[in-house]
């Protein structure tokens, strides 16, 4: 579906993102894993065009840089890991603006779908009842929920998703996570995400590249990456200790 | 960010079978239906204010005679000799009309820009647009700049030209200076270029002031001497660019919640910004050119009329040409009435009114959050 061949990002000298290729298929979670200032979040930016690069990203063989921002928005669909919000516009205004690659002219009519597509979004997402709600009244995670509508509104083939739970309790993380699993199992779909919590990575994802310093260290199926020797190899600890010695704390009583 | 305004409505609505009706009179929610009586009202009150603004003056004239020489004015009757008809027809109507058509356009380039930018301070005069489009308009009246067989063609081209100028080197400053384009770096950069720019203007003022009107015309504006020919130039700038501002109303919402938001939607972001700054600094120039540099209308107006119709644009948008047209036309009343026959400079009322104004509104926006 997507292909990444010998992607580059830099800063200036300094050079984020070196050499890397990669894919996502259908079906699949891809998950992108690493500590900090690994890159990760370069890359997403870089695949979703909002970042200069060197290389080639191409969806389903058509390189991504000659396509019209509409029509990239009908392929790929990004969740970012926060959101400010200036002015009060409403929920539904807000999954409303997920319809506009298909509807780009102010005085086109809605079709039946775009309306059907955002009740769907937000029926999924759990936000229907918010709909008409300021979105700067709404907790972090509805608001995360509600731009994940807004991302099922625009209804892209391959989710990107930058840490979508980063400032979120366990019960959102959760809902997102099980929310975006769901999704991804009408045929056709794929996801591809940088999760910073290896746990959720290892149980949501299918496969995963493991970065450290801009280059992919390891890349493959989870249980490969997860391998404890690649782990510790770039966090520089005892990983699988670490997370043993968290779990054996909650044994039931 | 709170959750528990909503965690009450949810419960509200999910216990009252009429959801909607609950729903709209809950704080913190809005209707989405568009409401075209909001919009009637509008018009009336505008409307209202025109005729008002034309029968109050230093010499008043009863509304009747107001009516009676206005429409046997524009359906080209025979009109009753008289100083009133004189007094409105020649002055006050095309005056008010400026007053009314310049605020309208300040107004909506000052929403667009709040939206564009995601910015509730931005507006032309805190940005240094309309600063930078005085400083076009009196270089081209200090060197003679103009445009064969169009007359005063030349200042307004250049209040154009400057207008955008401006805004570039601003903007291009700012993302020098700070890659994420923040609200604090355009605001500072755009403060400072103005000071700039204004200290040019005077200079440029000082050493041709045979030629150029006075500085207080260009640093505070004015609107007396306005012409019908004034009046039909602004009409064309604003439905011209106010018009594609209006076209480009889902993308300004699409910017209001995030450039990256935007893009990520399907915006092709580089093309709309550009577009959106071009309208909007061609508008600013067209009404510099016609009443000098007047503050706070873009910035006020567009916050006030948020707090009635929301910030989706394709409401907010044309409601700002309303409410814009209302408050200029009221303050120019007012630098006419009030001391008169002297007569005040309109930005004396308009930032005097204008800075009250908003930091109440500033004030009680976050004293709310």
């Amino acid at each position: 579906m997507l292909e990444v061949k010998n992607l580059s990002v830099s800063y200036g000298q300094h050079e984020v993102v070196s050499d890397l290729s990669f894919s996502v298929n259908e079906g699949e979670w891809l998950m992108l894993i690493g500590p900090n200032g690994a890159g990760k979040s370069t890359i997403i930016s870089a695949v979703s065009q909002s970042e200069k690069y060197t290389g080639n990203v191409s969806f389903e063989g058509r390189d991504v840089k000659s396509m019209k921002p509409s029509e990239l928005a009908k392929l790929l669909g990004v969740l970012s890991q926060n959101h400010i919000i200036s002015y009060s516009f409403t929920v539904g205004e807000i999954v409303r603006l997920g319809r506009y690659a298909y509807s780009p002219r102010i005085f086109s009519k809605k079709s039946d779908e775009d309306e059907i597509s955002v009740e769907r979004a937000l029926e999924v997402t759990g936000m229907t009842e918010l709909e008409g709600h300021y979105a700067d009244t709404l907790s972090g995670g509805e608001l995360q929920r509600a731009f994940l509508a807004q991302l099922f509104a625009q209804n892209p083939r391959l989710l990107i998703l930058d840490e979508p739970t980063n400032h979120l309790d366990l019960v959102y993380q959760k809902q997102i996570f099980e929310i975006v699993s769901q999704w991804l199992k009408t045929p056709g779909r794929a996801v591809m995400s940088v999760v910073h919590d290896l746990s959720l990575a290892r149980r949501y994802g299918s496969r995963a590249i493991l970065l450290n310093k801009g280059k992919a260290v390891a890349s493959g199926s989870v249980a490969e990456v997860f391998s404890r020797e690649n782990l510790n190899s770039v966090y520089s600890m005892d990983v699988y200790d670490w997370m043993k010695t968290q779990l054996s704390q909650w044994e039931d009583e | 960010m709170s959750g528990k305004n909503t965690l009450n409505n949810k419960e509200t609505v999910r216990d009252a079978s009429a959801s909607l009706t609950v729903q709209n009179k809950k704080p913190g929610v809005r209707r989405e239906s568009f409401a075209f009586v909001i919009y009637l009202g509008f018009a009336l009150v505008t409307l209202a204010a025109l005729l008002f603004c034309v029968c109050v003056g230093s010499v008043s004239v009863p509304l009747k005679e107001t009516f009676e020489v206005i429409l046997k004015g524009i359906f080209g009757r025979e009109l009753p000799e008289g100083t009133s008809q004189y007094i409105i027809l020649s002055t006050r109507l095309p005056r008010v009309l400026c007053a009314a058509l310049v605020g309208a356009s300040l107004s909506v380039c000052g929403g667009a820009m709040q939206g564009l930018l995601k910015n509730p301070l931005a507006d032309g005069s805190t940005l240094g647009v309309s600063s930078g489009a005085s400083l076009g308009a009196v270089l081209a009246i200090a060197f003679g700049i103009t445009i064969p067989s169009l007359p005063f063609a030349g200042t307004v081209v250049m209040a154009m030209l400057f207008a955008f100028l401006s805004l570039v080197v601003i903007l291009s400053l700012s993302y020098k200076m700070d890659f994420s384009l923040s609200t604090n770096t355009i605001i500072l950069i755009g403060v400072i270029f103005s000071m700039f720019v204004s200290s040019v203007m005077s200079l440029v003022i000082t050493f041709a002031s045979e030629k150029v009107k006075q500085i207080t015309f260009w640093t505070m504006g004015s609107l007396a001497g306005s012409s019908y020919a004034n009046v039909l130039m602004l009409f064309i700038a604003l439905v011209l660019f106010g018009g594609t501002l209006f076209r480009y109303s889902r993308e300004l919402n699409a910017f209001a919640v995030g450039e990256d938001n935007a893009r990520h939607i399907g915006v092709n972001v580089k093309r709309v910004k550009l577009i959106v700054l071009i309208s909007v600094s061609a508008l600013i120039g067209v009404c510099v050119s016609v009443g000098g540099t007047i503050g706070f209308v873009g910035l006020v107006m567009p916050h006030m009329t948020r707090m009635v119709v929301g910030p989706n644009h394709k409401k907010l948008l044309p409601a700002t040409v309303f409410s814009g047209a209302v408050f200029l036309m009221l303050a120019d009343l007012v630098s006419r009435v009030l001391f008169s026959p002297r007569e005040l400079p309109i930005g004396v009322v308009t930032s005097f009114v204008g800075s009250i104004v908003f930091v109440y509104i500033f004030y009680k926006s976050r004293r709310g959050k």
